[in-house]
Protein backbone atom coordinates (compact mmCIF):
# COMPACT_ATOMS: atom_id res chain seq x y z
CA UNK A 1 0.00 0.00 0.00
CA UNK A 2 1.57 3.23 -0.61
CA UNK A 3 1.41 5.96 1.57
CA UNK A 4 -1.40 8.29 0.29
CA UNK A 5 -3.12 5.02 -0.02
CA UNK A 6 -2.33 4.45 3.49
CA UNK A 7 -3.41 8.55 4.71
CA UNK A 8 -6.15 9.56 2.62
CA UNK A 9 -8.85 8.44 4.29
CA UNK A 10 -7.52 10.01 7.23
CA UNK A 11 -7.94 13.60 5.87
CA UNK A 12 -11.73 14.35 5.85
CA UNK A 13 -10.99 17.90 3.52
CA UNK A 14 -9.53 15.69 0.48
CA UNK A 15 -13.35 14.43 0.47
CA UNK A 16 -14.40 17.96 -1.34
CA UNK A 17 -15.18 18.82 -4.63
CA UNK A 18 -14.01 21.82 -5.82
CA UNK A 19 -15.60 23.71 -9.04
CA UNK A 20 -17.23 20.23 -9.92
CA UNK A 21 -13.62 18.57 -9.80
CA UNK A 22 -12.96 16.46 -6.45
CA UNK A 23 -10.17 18.04 -5.02
CA UNK A 24 -6.47 17.48 -5.69
CA UNK A 25 -4.53 19.62 -3.29
CA UNK A 26 -0.43 20.65 -4.12
CA UNK A 27 0.01 23.00 -1.39
CA UNK A 28 1.10 21.77 1.24
CA UNK A 29 4.17 23.48 1.40
CA UNK A 30 2.13 26.86 2.04
CA UNK A 31 -0.10 25.46 4.31
CA UNK A 32 -0.81 21.27 4.69
CA UNK A 33 -4.10 19.68 5.52
CA UNK A 34 -4.89 18.31 9.01
CA UNK A 35 -5.78 14.23 9.49
CA UNK A 36 -8.73 13.88 11.45
CA UNK A 37 -6.26 12.92 14.78
CA UNK A 38 -5.28 16.25 14.85
CA UNK A 39 -8.24 17.90 14.68
CA UNK A 40 -9.92 15.37 17.21
CA UNK A 41 -6.83 16.07 19.58
CA UNK A 42 -7.93 19.77 19.76
CA UNK A 43 -11.50 19.63 19.65
CA UNK A 44 -10.95 16.61 22.80
CA UNK A 45 -8.19 19.50 24.34
CA UNK A 46 -11.31 22.48 23.94
CA UNK A 47 -14.39 19.89 25.06
CA UNK A 48 -12.64 18.13 28.37
CA UNK A 49 -8.83 20.09 29.35
CA UNK A 50 -8.62 23.78 28.91
CA UNK A 51 -7.08 26.02 30.96
CA UNK A 52 -4.62 28.56 31.12
CA UNK A 53 -0.77 26.48 31.94
CA UNK A 54 1.67 27.13 34.70
CA UNK A 55 -0.16 29.20 36.98
CA UNK A 56 -3.96 27.52 38.12
CA UNK A 57 -3.51 24.29 40.45
CA UNK A 58 -6.70 23.22 39.51
CA UNK A 59 -7.05 20.06 38.03
CA UNK A 60 -7.95 21.35 34.35
CA UNK A 61 -5.25 23.68 34.73
CA UNK A 62 -2.95 20.50 35.77
CA UNK A 63 -3.98 18.69 32.50
CA UNK A 64 -3.59 21.72 30.32
CA UNK A 65 -0.21 22.03 31.49
CA UNK A 66 1.18 18.66 31.08
CA UNK A 67 -0.79 18.21 26.95
CA UNK A 68 1.05 21.47 26.27
CA UNK A 69 4.40 20.51 27.76
CA UNK A 70 3.75 16.79 26.09
CA UNK A 71 4.32 18.75 22.72
CA UNK A 72 7.84 19.75 23.61
CA UNK A 73 8.61 16.60 24.61
CA UNK A 74 7.00 15.13 20.97
CA UNK A 75 9.15 18.09 19.76
CA UNK A 76 12.50 16.94 21.39
CA UNK A 77 11.91 13.21 20.24
CA UNK A 78 11.07 14.12 16.56
CA UNK A 79 13.86 16.30 16.06
CA UNK A 80 16.40 14.45 17.96
CA UNK A 81 16.97 16.95 20.87
CA UNK A 82 19.72 17.21 23.89
CA UNK A 83 17.28 18.10 25.90
CA UNK A 84 13.73 19.69 26.33
CA UNK A 85 14.87 23.21 27.28
CA UNK A 86 15.93 23.47 23.98
CA UNK A 87 12.89 23.41 22.30
CA UNK A 88 10.81 26.57 22.43
CA UNK A 89 7.35 26.82 21.10
CA UNK A 90 6.63 29.60 19.33
CA UNK A 91 3.80 31.28 16.78
CA UNK A 92 5.31 29.62 13.91
CA UNK A 93 8.78 29.43 11.73
CA UNK A 94 8.21 33.36 11.31
CA UNK A 95 7.96 33.99 14.77
CA UNK A 96 10.88 31.98 15.45
CA UNK A 97 13.56 33.34 12.73
CA UNK A 98 12.21 36.99 14.68
CA UNK A 99 12.85 35.79 18.26
CA UNK A 100 16.40 34.88 17.24
CA UNK A 101 17.05 37.87 15.07
CA UNK A 102 15.72 40.19 17.63
CA UNK A 103 17.75 38.35 20.39
CA UNK A 104 21.23 38.04 18.27
CA UNK A 105 20.33 41.65 16.65
CA UNK A 106 21.57 42.99 20.45
CA UNK A 107 25.03 41.49 20.12
CA UNK A 108 25.28 43.25 16.76
CA UNK A 109 28.17 46.39 16.57
CA UNK A 110 28.63 48.30 13.68
CA UNK A 111 30.13 46.68 10.47
CA UNK A 112 28.82 43.60 11.57
CA UNK A 113 27.40 41.09 8.42
CA UNK A 114 25.06 38.38 7.81
CA UNK A 115 24.88 36.26 5.49
CA UNK A 116 21.38 35.21 3.94
CA UNK A 117 21.08 32.73 0.95
CA UNK A 118 19.53 33.99 -2.60
CA UNK A 119 17.10 31.63 -2.00
CA UNK A 120 15.64 32.89 1.43
CA UNK A 121 11.63 33.27 2.40
CA UNK A 122 11.45 37.12 3.16
CA UNK A 123 11.15 35.77 7.05
CA UNK A 124 14.50 34.73 6.66
CA UNK A 125 15.81 38.12 5.02
CA UNK A 126 13.78 40.71 6.83
CA UNK A 127 14.17 39.91 10.26
CA UNK A 128 17.75 39.92 9.88
CA UNK A 129 17.72 43.50 7.89
CA UNK A 130 15.70 44.74 10.99
CA UNK A 131 18.56 43.43 12.96
CA UNK A 132 21.31 44.68 11.06
CA UNK A 133 19.54 48.45 10.53
CA UNK A 134 19.05 49.03 14.30
CA UNK A 135 22.63 48.20 14.79
CA UNK A 136 24.41 49.50 11.63
CA UNK A 137 24.89 46.24 10.36
CA UNK A 138 25.10 44.76 6.51
CA UNK A 139 23.06 41.79 5.13
CA UNK A 140 24.91 40.02 2.40
CA UNK A 141 23.60 37.27 -0.23
CA UNK A 142 25.25 34.29 -0.62
CA UNK A 143 24.36 33.62 -4.26
CA UNK A 144 22.36 31.00 -5.86
CA UNK A 145 24.07 29.20 -8.50
CA UNK A 146 22.70 28.28 -12.05
CA UNK A 147 21.84 24.77 -11.29
CA UNK A 148 19.65 25.81 -8.19
CA UNK A 149 22.20 25.35 -5.76
CA UNK A 150 23.90 27.39 -3.33
CA UNK A 151 27.56 28.19 -4.25
CA UNK A 152 29.31 27.24 -1.67
CA UNK A 153 32.75 28.54 -3.01
CA UNK A 154 31.05 31.89 -2.39
CA UNK A 155 29.60 31.35 0.67
CA UNK A 156 33.45 30.64 1.76
CA UNK A 157 34.97 33.70 -0.12
CA UNK A 158 31.67 35.85 1.73
CA UNK A 159 32.36 34.05 5.17
CA UNK A 160 34.94 37.25 6.68
CA UNK A 161 35.52 38.05 10.21
CA UNK A 162 32.69 40.23 10.62
CA UNK A 163 30.23 37.47 9.70
CA UNK A 164 28.33 37.35 13.15
CA UNK A 165 25.65 35.07 11.20
CA UNK A 166 24.42 32.85 8.53
CA UNK A 167 20.69 32.30 7.84
CA UNK A 168 20.16 29.55 5.00
CA UNK A 169 17.17 27.48 4.63
CA UNK A 170 16.88 23.68 4.59
CA UNK A 171 14.88 23.33 2.25
CA UNK A 172 14.14 25.82 -0.38
CA UNK A 173 10.12 26.82 -0.64
CA UNK A 174 10.80 27.50 -4.40
CA UNK A 175 13.16 25.43 -5.73
CA UNK A 176 13.21 22.45 -3.35
CA UNK A 177 17.30 22.94 -2.94
CA UNK A 178 18.21 20.61 0.11
CA UNK A 179 21.05 22.73 1.46
CA UNK A 180 23.90 20.80 3.03
CA UNK A 181 23.02 22.40 6.39
CA UNK A 182 26.31 20.12 8.27
CA UNK A 183 28.49 21.82 5.67
CA UNK A 184 27.52 25.58 6.12
CA UNK A 185 27.61 25.42 9.65
CA UNK A 186 30.84 23.90 10.14
CA UNK A 187 32.09 26.68 7.70
CA UNK A 188 30.05 28.93 9.58
CA UNK A 189 31.37 28.02 13.05
CA UNK A 190 35.21 28.28 11.59
CA UNK A 191 34.72 31.86 11.18
CA UNK A 192 33.00 32.28 14.33
CA UNK A 193 29.88 32.88 12.84
CA UNK A 194 26.34 31.64 14.01
CA UNK A 195 24.06 28.97 11.63
CA UNK A 196 20.42 29.73 11.81
CA UNK A 197 18.72 27.22 10.00
CA UNK A 198 14.72 27.94 8.41
CA UNK A 199 13.27 24.31 8.38
CA UNK A 200 9.81 24.99 7.39
CA UNK A 201 9.87 23.08 4.02
CA UNK A 202 12.00 20.34 5.75
CA UNK A 203 10.50 19.58 9.04
CA UNK A 204 7.20 17.98 7.60
CA UNK A 205 9.37 15.71 4.88
CA UNK A 206 12.81 14.73 6.13
CA UNK A 207 14.14 12.36 9.26
CA UNK A 208 15.58 15.10 12.13
CA UNK A 209 18.59 14.63 13.81
CA UNK A 210 18.96 17.93 14.77
CA UNK A 211 22.52 17.68 16.37
CA UNK A 212 23.95 15.77 13.36
CA UNK A 213 22.74 19.22 11.41
CA UNK A 214 25.51 21.03 13.40
CA UNK A 215 23.64 24.62 12.99
CA UNK A 216 22.70 26.91 16.58
CA UNK A 217 18.84 27.30 15.66
CA UNK A 218 16.36 26.16 13.64
CA UNK A 219 13.09 26.98 13.19
CA UNK A 220 10.11 25.59 11.91
CA UNK A 221 5.77 25.65 11.48
CA UNK A 222 3.16 23.15 12.98
CA UNK A 223 0.62 24.05 10.20
CA UNK A 224 3.14 22.87 6.92
CA UNK A 225 3.47 19.09 9.22
CA UNK A 226 0.07 18.41 9.38
CA UNK A 227 -0.42 20.28 12.52
CA UNK A 228 -2.55 23.50 13.09
CA UNK A 229 -1.58 27.23 12.38
CA UNK A 230 -0.56 29.87 15.23
CA UNK A 231 2.31 27.26 16.30
CA UNK A 232 5.85 25.88 15.87
CA UNK A 233 9.32 25.65 16.93
CA UNK A 234 12.21 27.22 17.64
CA UNK A 235 14.88 25.01 18.38
CA UNK A 236 18.71 26.17 19.68
CA UNK A 237 21.70 24.81 21.41
CA UNK A 238 21.03 25.05 25.55
CA UNK A 239 24.38 27.28 25.77
CA UNK A 240 23.47 29.62 22.93
CA UNK A 241 19.67 30.14 24.50
CA UNK A 242 21.15 30.37 28.19
CA UNK A 243 22.96 33.51 26.91
CA UNK A 244 20.81 34.94 24.94
CA UNK A 245 18.29 37.73 26.59
CA UNK A 246 14.67 37.36 25.82
CA UNK A 247 13.29 40.32 23.79
CA UNK A 248 9.95 40.08 24.72
CA UNK A 249 8.19 40.33 28.04
CA UNK A 250 5.41 39.58 29.99
CA UNK A 251 3.77 36.49 31.74
CA UNK A 252 5.15 33.08 32.10
CA UNK A 253 9.08 34.29 31.22
CA UNK A 254 9.74 36.00 34.45
CA UNK A 255 10.98 33.85 37.73
CA UNK A 256 10.53 37.28 40.45
CA UNK A 257 9.67 41.00 39.18
CA UNK A 258 9.93 44.19 40.72
CA UNK A 259 8.22 47.22 39.75
CA UNK A 260 12.03 48.65 38.19
CA UNK A 261 13.68 44.77 37.51
CA UNK A 262 12.67 41.62 36.96
CA UNK A 263 14.57 38.11 37.15
CA UNK A 264 13.87 36.01 34.01
CA UNK A 265 12.27 32.45 34.10
CA UNK A 266 14.59 29.30 33.37
CA UNK A 267 14.54 27.57 29.76
CA UNK A 268 12.62 26.96 27.54
CA UNK A 269 9.79 29.39 29.42
CA UNK A 270 11.89 32.58 29.34
CA UNK A 271 10.83 32.76 25.71
CA UNK A 272 7.53 32.33 25.99
CA UNK A 273 5.89 35.32 27.18
CA UNK A 274 2.16 35.53 27.44
CA UNK A 275 -0.67 32.48 27.66
CA UNK A 276 0.97 30.18 24.48
CA UNK A 277 -0.91 28.28 22.10
CA UNK A 278 -2.13 25.55 23.97
CA UNK A 279 -4.63 23.92 22.02
CA UNK A 280 -2.43 24.38 19.05
CA UNK A 281 0.17 22.80 20.71
CA UNK A 282 -1.86 19.70 21.67
CA UNK A 283 -2.63 19.73 17.64
CA UNK A 284 1.02 19.87 17.27
CA UNK A 285 2.02 16.82 19.16
CA UNK A 286 -0.69 14.19 17.69
CA UNK A 287 0.58 15.75 14.30
CA UNK A 288 4.25 14.55 15.81
CA UNK A 289 2.93 11.41 16.67
CA UNK A 290 0.86 10.67 13.10
CA UNK A 291 4.26 11.40 11.20
CA UNK A 292 6.22 9.34 13.51
CA UNK A 293 3.79 6.47 13.02
CA UNK A 294 4.10 6.91 9.70
CA UNK A 295 7.95 6.92 9.88
CA UNK A 296 9.69 9.92 8.52
CA UNK A 297 12.06 7.88 5.65
CA UNK A 298 8.85 6.63 4.27
CA UNK A 299 7.81 10.12 4.55
CA UNK A 300 10.77 11.54 2.50
CA UNK A 301 10.84 9.02 0.09
CA UNK A 302 7.50 9.65 -0.51
CA UNK A 303 8.00 13.01 -0.93
CA UNK A 304 11.05 12.75 -3.44
CA UNK A 305 9.30 10.40 -5.55
CA UNK A 306 6.12 12.88 -5.86
CA UNK A 307 8.30 15.75 -6.38
CA UNK A 308 10.74 13.60 -8.84
CA UNK A 309 7.91 12.36 -10.94
CA UNK A 310 6.19 16.22 -11.07
CA UNK A 311 9.81 17.32 -12.67
CA UNK A 312 9.55 14.88 -15.19
CA UNK A 313 5.72 15.12 -16.47
CA UNK A 314 5.72 19.11 -16.29
CA UNK A 315 9.46 18.93 -18.08
CA UNK A 316 8.34 16.73 -20.92
CA UNK A 317 4.98 19.66 -21.58
CA UNK A 318 6.08 22.27 -24.53
CA UNK A 319 6.51 25.45 -22.94
CA UNK A 320 6.56 24.52 -19.36
CA UNK A 321 10.07 25.38 -17.46
CA UNK A 322 10.59 23.68 -14.08
CA UNK A 323 12.89 25.43 -11.60
CA UNK A 324 15.61 24.13 -9.77
CA UNK A 325 17.91 21.36 -9.09
CA UNK A 326 18.05 18.99 -12.53
CA UNK A 327 15.92 15.59 -12.50
CA UNK A 328 18.13 12.75 -10.50
CA UNK A 329 19.29 15.46 -7.82
CA UNK A 330 17.82 15.09 -3.88
CA UNK A 331 14.94 17.85 -3.68
CA UNK A 332 12.39 18.74 -1.13
CA UNK A 333 8.52 18.08 -1.98
CA UNK A 334 7.96 21.30 -3.69
CA UNK A 335 7.79 21.84 -7.72
CA UNK A 336 8.37 25.68 -8.91
CA UNK A 337 7.03 25.77 -12.77
CA UNK A 338 5.87 28.42 -15.30
CA UNK A 339 4.12 28.11 -18.17
CA UNK A 340 4.94 30.19 -21.25
CA UNK A 341 2.99 33.04 -22.21
CA UNK A 342 0.97 32.41 -18.85
CA UNK A 343 1.29 34.70 -15.42
CA UNK A 344 1.69 32.35 -12.91
CA UNK A 345 -1.94 33.52 -11.29
CA UNK A 346 -3.68 32.64 -14.32
CA UNK A 347 -1.97 29.13 -14.04
CA UNK A 348 -3.53 29.30 -10.50
CA UNK A 349 -6.75 30.43 -11.27
CA UNK A 350 -7.14 27.85 -14.34
CA UNK A 351 -5.82 25.10 -12.44
CA UNK A 352 -8.16 25.74 -9.83
CA UNK A 353 -10.98 25.61 -12.25
CA UNK A 354 -9.69 22.23 -12.79
CA UNK A 355 -10.23 21.69 -9.02
CA UNK A 356 -6.35 21.59 -8.49
CA UNK A 357 -4.86 23.89 -5.68
CA UNK A 358 -1.24 25.08 -6.28
CA UNK A 359 0.76 28.47 -5.42
CA UNK A 360 1.17 31.18 -7.65
CA UNK A 361 3.34 34.00 -7.28
CA UNK A 362 6.89 34.90 -5.39
CA UNK A 363 6.56 32.63 -2.68
CA UNK A 364 7.68 35.27 -0.46
CA UNK A 365 10.97 35.11 -2.45
CA UNK A 366 11.15 38.04 -4.09
CA UNK A 367 15.22 38.23 -3.91
CA UNK A 368 15.49 34.64 -5.84
CA UNK A 369 12.35 35.43 -8.53
CA UNK A 370 15.10 38.42 -9.15
CA UNK A 371 17.38 35.84 -9.51
CA UNK A 372 15.34 33.39 -11.81
CA UNK A 373 14.48 36.60 -13.80
CA UNK A 374 10.55 35.74 -13.38
CA UNK A 375 7.54 38.07 -11.23
CA UNK A 376 6.45 34.60 -10.28
CA UNK A 377 6.44 30.54 -10.56
CA UNK A 378 3.69 28.22 -10.14
CA UNK A 379 4.05 25.80 -7.40
CA UNK A 380 3.07 22.49 -7.05
CA UNK A 381 3.58 20.61 -3.32
CA UNK A 382 3.21 17.62 -1.36
CA UNK A 383 2.60 15.77 1.53
CA UNK A 384 1.85 12.46 2.75
CA UNK A 385 -1.68 12.32 1.22
CA UNK A 386 -0.31 13.83 -2.54
CA UNK A 387 -1.01 10.73 -4.67
CA UNK A 388 1.05 9.86 -8.12
CA UNK A 389 -2.56 10.24 -9.63
CA UNK A 390 -2.54 13.62 -7.93
CA UNK A 391 0.11 14.75 -10.14
CA UNK A 392 -0.59 13.17 -13.72
CA UNK A 393 -3.85 15.37 -12.92
CA UNK A 394 -1.76 18.10 -12.90
CA UNK A 395 0.70 17.34 -15.70
CA UNK A 396 -2.64 17.24 -17.69
CA UNK A 397 -4.07 19.73 -16.53
CA UNK A 398 -0.98 22.11 -17.51
CA UNK A 399 -0.43 20.76 -20.94
CA UNK A 400 -3.81 21.90 -21.82
CA UNK A 401 -3.45 25.38 -20.51
CA UNK A 402 -2.11 26.56 -23.50
CA UNK A 403 -5.46 27.31 -25.09
CA UNK A 404 -6.93 28.31 -22.18
CA UNK A 405 -6.71 31.92 -22.07
CA UNK B 1 -7.51 18.57 -22.58
CA UNK B 2 -8.64 22.46 -21.99
CA UNK B 3 -9.48 23.44 -18.69
CA UNK B 4 -12.64 24.10 -17.91
CA UNK B 5 -12.95 28.27 -17.39
CA UNK B 6 -16.24 29.17 -19.07
CA UNK B 7 -17.24 30.37 -16.07
CA UNK B 8 -15.20 32.14 -13.76
CA UNK B 9 -12.82 35.59 -13.97
CA UNK B 10 -11.51 35.09 -17.39
CA UNK B 11 -14.20 36.60 -19.24
CA UNK B 12 -14.62 36.96 -23.40
CA UNK B 13 -13.33 41.44 -22.78
CA UNK B 14 -10.56 39.55 -20.19
CA UNK B 15 -9.35 37.09 -22.96
CA UNK B 16 -9.45 39.37 -25.79
CA UNK B 17 -7.24 42.18 -23.93
CA UNK B 18 -4.86 39.61 -22.35
CA UNK B 19 -4.00 38.34 -26.07
CA UNK B 20 -3.74 41.81 -28.04
CA UNK B 21 -3.79 44.35 -25.21
CA UNK B 22 -3.76 47.93 -27.98
CA UNK B 23 -3.03 50.52 -24.86
CA UNK B 24 -0.11 48.28 -24.16
CA UNK B 25 3.52 50.22 -24.53
CA UNK B 26 5.87 52.84 -24.19
CA UNK B 27 4.37 56.45 -24.41
CA UNK B 28 6.31 59.23 -26.33
CA UNK B 29 5.97 62.52 -24.78
CA UNK B 30 4.60 61.46 -21.53
CA UNK B 31 4.15 64.20 -19.08
CA UNK B 32 2.45 62.01 -15.94
CA UNK B 33 3.82 58.19 -15.04
CA UNK B 34 2.81 56.68 -11.83
CA UNK B 35 4.41 52.86 -11.11
CA UNK B 36 3.42 50.78 -8.12
CA UNK B 37 3.44 47.01 -7.14
CA UNK B 38 0.77 44.63 -5.96
CA UNK B 39 2.54 43.47 -2.58
CA UNK B 40 0.30 39.90 -2.87
CA UNK B 41 2.19 38.85 -6.36
CA UNK B 42 5.06 41.06 -6.67
CA UNK B 43 2.83 42.20 -10.39
CA UNK B 44 4.41 45.74 -11.59
CA UNK B 45 2.52 48.42 -13.49
CA UNK B 46 3.09 51.43 -15.02
CA UNK B 47 1.11 53.94 -16.48
CA UNK B 48 1.89 57.24 -18.46
CA UNK B 49 -0.26 59.98 -19.88
CA UNK B 50 0.06 62.57 -22.17
CA UNK B 51 -1.58 65.38 -20.76
CA UNK B 52 -2.47 68.29 -22.97
CA UNK B 53 -4.50 70.94 -21.71
CA UNK B 54 -6.90 69.78 -19.16
CA UNK B 55 -7.38 66.30 -20.96
CA UNK B 56 -5.69 63.03 -21.18
CA UNK B 57 -4.80 62.91 -24.67
CA UNK B 58 -2.92 59.48 -24.70
CA UNK B 59 -2.33 56.36 -22.33
CA UNK B 60 -0.09 53.47 -22.14
CA UNK B 61 0.70 51.10 -19.66
CA UNK B 62 3.66 48.72 -19.27
CA UNK B 63 3.78 46.39 -16.67
CA UNK B 64 4.81 42.61 -15.67
CA UNK B 65 1.12 41.80 -15.06
CA UNK B 66 -1.52 38.76 -15.12
CA UNK B 67 -4.63 38.34 -17.34
CA UNK B 68 -6.94 40.28 -15.45
CA UNK B 69 -4.40 42.97 -14.50
CA UNK B 70 -3.12 43.95 -17.88
CA UNK B 71 -6.61 43.28 -19.15
CA UNK B 72 -7.56 46.32 -16.02
CA UNK B 73 -5.17 48.34 -17.26
CA UNK B 74 -5.87 48.02 -20.78
CA UNK B 75 -9.51 49.08 -20.50
CA UNK B 76 -8.86 51.74 -17.71
CA UNK B 77 -6.20 53.47 -20.70
CA UNK B 78 -8.63 53.44 -23.08
CA UNK B 79 -11.25 54.71 -20.97
CA UNK B 80 -9.22 58.12 -19.32
CA UNK B 81 -8.00 59.24 -23.27
CA UNK B 82 -9.97 61.82 -24.01
CA UNK B 83 -11.34 62.49 -20.05
CA UNK B 84 -10.27 65.06 -18.12
CA UNK B 85 -7.20 65.08 -16.33
CA UNK B 86 -7.92 64.48 -12.71
CA UNK B 87 -8.53 61.71 -9.88
CA UNK B 88 -11.28 60.08 -10.19
CA UNK B 89 -11.62 60.00 -14.16
CA UNK B 90 -11.64 56.50 -13.93
CA UNK B 91 -13.25 54.43 -10.93
CA UNK B 92 -13.10 50.82 -10.17
CA UNK B 93 -16.40 49.90 -11.05
CA UNK B 94 -16.55 51.39 -14.63
CA UNK B 95 -13.68 49.32 -14.98
CA UNK B 96 -15.62 46.21 -13.34
CA UNK B 97 -18.05 46.56 -15.63
CA UNK B 98 -16.38 46.56 -19.15
CA UNK B 99 -14.70 43.79 -17.93
CA UNK B 100 -17.91 41.81 -17.49
CA UNK B 101 -15.95 39.47 -15.21
CA UNK B 102 -16.75 37.50 -11.75
CA UNK B 103 -13.90 38.71 -9.74
CA UNK B 104 -13.22 36.85 -6.67
CA UNK B 105 -11.91 39.25 -3.69
CA UNK B 106 -8.49 37.15 -3.97
CA UNK B 107 -8.06 38.64 -7.58
CA UNK B 108 -9.78 41.90 -6.88
CA UNK B 109 -6.63 43.76 -6.59
CA UNK B 110 -5.20 42.78 -9.81
CA UNK B 111 -7.94 44.91 -11.13
CA UNK B 112 -7.70 47.25 -8.37
CA UNK B 113 -3.87 48.30 -9.21
CA UNK B 114 -3.75 49.53 -12.16
CA UNK B 115 -6.61 51.88 -11.56
CA UNK B 116 -4.94 53.21 -8.60
CA UNK B 117 -1.52 53.77 -11.03
CA UNK B 118 -3.86 55.48 -12.98
CA UNK B 119 -5.09 57.60 -10.43
CA UNK B 120 -1.88 58.63 -8.94
CA UNK B 121 -0.89 59.58 -12.59
CA UNK B 122 -3.94 62.10 -12.86
CA UNK B 123 -2.64 63.57 -9.41
CA UNK B 124 0.90 64.45 -8.96
CA UNK B 125 2.18 62.17 -11.55
CA UNK B 126 4.66 60.55 -9.22
CA UNK B 127 5.24 57.20 -8.57
CA UNK B 128 2.64 55.50 -6.41
CA UNK B 129 5.46 54.14 -4.22
CA UNK B 130 8.87 54.04 -4.85
CA UNK B 131 10.08 51.49 -8.22
CA UNK B 132 13.39 49.12 -6.99
CA UNK B 133 13.34 48.15 -10.88
CA UNK B 134 11.78 49.45 -13.57
CA UNK B 135 8.63 47.38 -15.25
CA UNK B 136 9.56 45.44 -18.33
CA UNK B 137 7.06 46.36 -20.97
Amino acid sequence: MTLDELTRPDFPILERVVNGRPLVYLDSAASSQRPRSVIDAMSRYYERSHANVHRSIHTLGEEATELYEQCRDAVQRFIGAAAREEVILTRGTTDGLNLVADALGHALAPGDEILVSEMEHHSNIVPWQMAARVRGGAVRAIPVAGDGRLDLDAFRRLLGPRVRVVAVAHVSNVLGTINPIPEIARAARAAGALTVVDGAQAAPHLPLDIQALECDFYAFSGHKMLGPTGIGVLWGRRDLLERLEPTRGGGEMIREVWIDRAVWNDLPWRFEPGTPPIAEAVGLAAAVEYLEKLGMTRVAEHGRALAQRAVERLSAVPGVTVYGPPAGTPRGAVVAFSVAGLHPHDVAALLDAEGIAVRGGHHCAQPLMARLGVVGTARASFSVFSSVADVDRLAAAVAGLDAAL
Amino acid sequence: MTAAIGAGPYSDVIRRRWRGPRFRGELTGANRVAEDVNPLCGDRVRVMLRVEGDAVAAARFVGDSCAICTAAADVASEMVEGRPARRGAVAVPDVLEALQADIRPTRMRCVTLPVSVLDAALGDGRAAAPAARSARP
